[in-house]
């Protein structure tokens, strides 16, 4: 009697606890929804196809946070990379740099040159400073950003950039540098390492003109 | 006493069942390891963690429901980066997934976005590749049933039969874990099929591929389940976020952990 008695408390504590999780979970559920419902009202200037309709959460290499939104206005050029990628990321990373160096010096501050890390785990802001100072990237021109793993997931599918973990320090990864113009739609996608990057270049140049 | 106690189980009762009337069933999925078929290059297992999957794919009826909630994510409102121009295409109109389409069907044209904001509304996600791989392995009473050469034909005969997606959901077979339509029915998204290479763009997977083409001389068993599992993740690999295609559906998933962790804690 006294047995059967302790399992029905224990069996409805199990219920309550549950129910009480269950609507734990759907109100969280609810208020992401809402909030991404919000704050998609808000953004009407914001064009269908811009990068500025994700509403993800990213950290800099000084340890800011900041939405992609906030770098609304210039033109982005983009990399996904890890810091301690050893065989394709420097090579992609010299790529941005040639980039950058060829940049007309009247545009330069209407372009902002993006590094996003696939490797959130590994690459603190700490890290991405000291390899931001490390590959000479130290000036405003260069952003590097951090997200969550799912985050960054998603920031991956909209550039088309396929990535995969295949070891506990190295990550396979599509080698794809995007640009985006002032509203945050992409306009130009140079593939593969090493290229010639006239093109990207020109690209560039002619979405910084727009501005203004 | 015993009278309150009546009262405010029945309450609560009441709330559950509001809660979890409209949802598909949730099975639960024992912790394990597999070697999938793609994506090792040292073919090591990969560990799985316990967690939760939808018994079926979601269906149109669902879908509607959720999207009278959420109306942004309707045809006309859908954002271009969101999804191509064919997301829902075969629906009647927005809210209305019409006469020619049944309600316990399968949804399909849709995107990884639209289908990734669905399970996050439910307080769920997606799963991701190699949990839904791990679950896809399992015939009617085997964990790993991928060597077996009629489970092998079953999936190889579906690829060759056409408009599966019309189907309702349920009709294939309940395999071991208790869920179905894993083959057979629909195409399903993943949290991250956007990890495949199959392009030789990548430096590492290039012998992974090589070792999908392989063993071509006779058909065997094993030739037969390589072959199905890189139709599918041939497939993967050559999706995009915003595209929607007639017969890609999606189900949902939930991590396990937090849910035993939780409970934990409020006691």
């Amino acid at each position: 009697m006294m047995k059967s008695k302790l399992e029905c408390q224990k069996i409805k504590k199990g219920i309550l606890s549950l129910l009480f999780l269950g609507i734990f979970v759907a109100a969280l559920a609810l208020q992401s929804c809402n909030q991404k419902a919000k704050a998609a009202a808000k953004d009407k200037a914001i064009s269908d196809l811009s990068i500025y309709n994700l509403p993800s959460k990213w950290t800099n290499q000084n340890g800011q946070n900041i939405e992609m939104k906030d770098m609304k206005g210039k033109v982005l050029v983009m990399v996904m990379i890890y810091t301690s990628c050893k065989a394709a990321c420097p090579r992609l990373v010299a790529d941005m740099r040639n980039i950058e160096k060829r940049l007309p010096e009247n545009i330069k501050d209407k372009v902002q040159m993006v590094l996003v890390s696939i490797d959130p785990e590994t690459d603190t802001p700490k890290r991405l400073k000291a390899f931001a100072i490390e590959n000479k990237m130290n000036s405003n021109q260069w952003v590097f950003l951090r997200s969550t793993e799912e985050n960054t997931r998603e920031f991956a599918a909209v550039l088309a950039v396929n990535y995969k973990k295949v070891s506990p320090m190295d990550f396979s990864h599509s080698n794809i540098i995007s640009v985006f113009n002032a509203d945050g739609e992409l306009t130009y996608q140079q593939e593969g390492l090493g290229v010639n990057s006239d093109p990207t270049i020109a690209k560039i140049k002619e979405e910084a003109q727009k501005i203004n | 006493m015993l009278q309150a106690k009546i009262v405010l189980f029945s309450f609560l009762l009441g709330i559950g069942t509001a809660l979890w009337a409209q949802e598909t069933p949730m099975v639960s999925i024992k912790r394990g390891a597999y070697v999938p078929l793609y994506g090792t290059t040292d073919r090591k297992p990969v560990a799985i963690a316990a967690f939760e999957i939808a018994a079926y794919p979601v269906t149109n009826a669902q879908y509607e429901t959720f999207l009278k909630k959420y109306p942004e994510y309707s045809r006309s409102k859908m954002k271009g980066i969101f999804a191509d121009k064919s997301y829902l295409s075969h629906w009647q109109s927005d809210f209305n997934y019409g006469k020619n389409n049944l309600s316990n069907a399968p949804v399909t044209n849709v995107s990884w976005f639209a289908a990734k904001k669905y399970c996050e509304c439910q307080g769920k996600r997606l799963p991701t590749m190699d949990e839904w791989e791990y679950v896809a392995m399992a015939d009617e009473k085997r964990i790993d049933a991928r060597t077996k050469e009629a489970f092998n034909k079953y999936i190889m005969s579906w690829y060759e039969k056409p408009k599966t997606y019309a189907n309702p959901i349920g009709q294939t077979f309940k395999n071991y874990w208790g869920v179905y339509d894993m083959h057979g029915l629909v195409w399903e998204w993943t949290a991250d099929f956007n990890s495949i290479f199959l392009s030789g763009e990548s430096r590492k997977d290039k012998d992974t591929d090589k070792n999908l083409f392989c063993g071509s001389g006779s058909v065997n068993a094993t030739d037969l389940m390589n072959y199905a599992a890189f139709m599918r993740y041939a497939f993967r690999g050559s999706l995009k976020a915003r595209y929607t295609t007639r017969n890609l559906g999606f189900r949902c998933a939930k991590d396990k952990v937090a849910l035993v962790k939780t409970i934990q804690n409020i006691r």
